[in-house]
């Protein structure tokens, strides 16, 4: 009986497809269901992995945003950062697309070459080359010493510079948002500016009236994308500056590591990442609310 | 007259280009030709990038690694961590993504369909700290398990980047092979695999990227010296107790970039596809 029916089910041709996304299922439940419930529930906790957990009920939100200067330091350098970095980033991203649109032999050359950082941005390798280059006897003071500037300033040891040195590092990494913004520009149709210099449009007006209110929904992708990764950042802050000085450039992540791996605050950590959740969520929300006001769609 | 000008605007154009890419290739050539200076002239020097005497002296240091376990181990675990995490990721999402593709009516299916919306705008940051509880509960801290293990379930990204190309594959080829007698698996095999291999590359690239670079899962969940991956035997070279010999550290991260430069120049083509198509993050 149970053997029939199990075939039954299966027959029907379409619930085959449940099988098939069987492990995504699984995965999904195991892996990002559990942890949430875990996080909901140990972040009404205090738990340090030895010892069990202690309830405690809503203490840790309560210390989290009262009681923790630290934290407000980190969502404050968190918030500074992706508000600076990403909107720079892009504007550069479409300001060299809109160079890079321009037909030309080396094209595919020269995209390359700006291409390049973002795939390597992110890794270890980079933060340690930014954290020299930004030292005190490190290659940028060096190169402001032939412009004949002498200078041992520690652009790390600073809270502006530190902030504007991992800004840099961003903004350098703008190619993947170059090249989407590349692929968009390319299917604005060309009617559309053929029409515009039939009526005697200045260049200006033909980059605001019509490329830009084409591209608005490219970059509302990527103004949502770049800036929910910019709040996630972590090796940057990690490996370049520590934080320091003063936490100054502590990044959220970064301060939710050291509670739950160098303090063992897990609870804690676990209300951190419950109001992370909540922030990136928000975040996502307002942009998909406030998108029908400013993005044009065909 | 109206030659002359875009003659002048051509080399106008081409100098900007050009001198903005030196900008933005700098901090790379920086690193590449630090590593061949005499360690102890990095910094003296580090207004220059032609080394005053090029040695390679800084690799050979540099690849003894830390505590008696050579670089060698180190890449031999990044690779092993990578390759298996993208076989896994990629086949996995790609039979996922078949499901959703190709049935469209089956129970829980839109249910599932936003699950995999979520997870794939779910951060990893967001869930670390409690997954790190979890696993330590399921006994997979300290272990490759923890990094390699969850990849074999689908990944968000993938699952929607194969569910958007199998759907530009003609229904009429499944048809035609169900007529000829092929089961879903066999149909999921012979003909929507084959015809995917554009889009499996794409991904596998994208996945093989991400999990060499990747720092924090495995700051989290790989002990031992002799476990260490790349990135993270990179980072000892920062920790004050180790002595700072930079020749071999920018030798070392030299080396680190050398698989996804080699990516780059060989499938860059489905980089920049993979990346204008679906706005994927390089």
């Amino acid at each position: 009986m149970m053997v029939t029916s199990k075939r039954r089910f299966f027959q029907r041709d379409q619930n085959v497809g449940f099988l098939f996304t069987l492990p995504f299922t699984i995965g999904f439940f195991v892996f990002t269901v559990v942890p949430i419930a875990y996080a909901l529930y140990y972040s009404l906790t205090n738990y340090d992995v030895l010892t069990p957990s202690v309830f405690v009920g809503l203490n840790n939100y309560i210390n989290l945003f009262t009681g923790d200067a630290v934290f407000w330091q980190s969502l404050r350098a968190t918030t500074i950062f992706s508000l600076v970095s990403v909107p720079l980033r892009l504007m550069f991203a479409l300001f060299v697309a809109l160079l890079m649109l321009r037909p030309s032999r080396l094209s595919s050359l020269y995209r390359a070459v700006y291409y390049m950082p973002s795939i390597m941005g992110g890794s270890v390798a980079i933060a340690i080359v930014w954290r020299r280059f930004f030292a005190s006897n490190g290659t940028l003071n060096a190169l402001l010493g032939l412009l004949g500037i002498s200078s041992s300033y520690a652009w790390l040891g600073h809270p502006n510079t530190a902030m504007l040195s991992l800004i840099l590092l961003d903004m350098w990494q703008f190619g993947s948002a170059m090249l989407i913004f590349l692929a968009a520009l390319k299917q604005i149709p060309q009617e559309l500016y053929e029409a515009a210099d039939v009526d005697g449009a200045k260049r200006s007006a033909r980059f605001f009236r019509i490329t830009l209110p084409m591209l608005t929904p490219t970059i509302f992708f990527n103004l949502i994308m770049q800036i929910i990764s910019a709040f996630l950042q972590f090796t940057k802050c990690y490996i370049i500056t520590e934080g320091k000085p003063l936490n100054s450039t502590l990044f959220y992540v970064v301060n939710l590591y050291y509670q739950a791996f160098k303090y063992y605050h897990m609870g804690y950590a676990c209300a951190m990442a419950v109001f992370m959740l909540v922030l990136v969520g928000g975040i996502t929300y307002i942009m998909f609310v406030t998108k029908k006001r400013w993005v044009y769609e065909v | 007259m109206l030659n002359h000008e875009t003659r002048w605007s051509k080399i106008v154009y081409h100098t900007l280009i050009c001198l903005m890419g030196v900008v933005m290739l700098y901090p790379l050539l920086w690193m590449v030709m630090s590593s061949f200076k005499e360690s102890k002239t990095v910094f003296l020097t580090a207004n220059s990038l032609i080394p005053q005497k090029f040695v390679l002296e800084n690799y050979a240091n540099g690849w003894t690694g830390f505590g008696g376990t050579t670089f060698a181990t180190f890449f031999g675990n990044s690779f092993y961590i990578a390759i298996l995490g993208t076989i896994g990721g990629v086949l996995s999402s790609a039979l996922v993504a078949f499901g959703f593709a190709r049935f469209h009516r089956f129970p829980m299916r839109s249910v599932l369909f936003s699950c995999m919306l979520i997870s794939m705008m779910m951060p990893f940051q967001v869930v670390m700290v409690p997954q790190f509880i979890w696993y330590k509960k399921l006994g997979l801290v300290g272990s490759y398990a923890a990094l390699i293990l969850p990849r074999f379930f689908g990944e968000g990204f993938f699952i929607f980047l194969l569910i958007q190309f199998m759907s530009g594959v003609p229904q009429e080829l499944d048809e035609a092979a169900r007529i000829d007698g092929c089961g879903n698996l066999r149909i999921f095999l012979k003909i929507i695999m084959p015809l995917c291999v554009p889009a499996l590359i794409t991904c596998a690239i994208f996945s093989f990227m991400w999990k060499w670079e990747d720092y924090l899962a495995p700051l989290l969940y790989v002990k031992g010296t002799r476990n260490y991956t790349v990135s993270i035997a990179l980072k000892l070279f920062c920790d004050p107790a180790s002595t700072s010999d930079y020749g071999a550290t920018f030798a070392m991260a030299t080396l680190s970039v050398v698989p996804t430069l080699l990516i780059f120049i060989c499938l860059q083509k489905y980089l920049v596809e993979g990346i204008s198509t679906t706005g994927l993050k390089g």
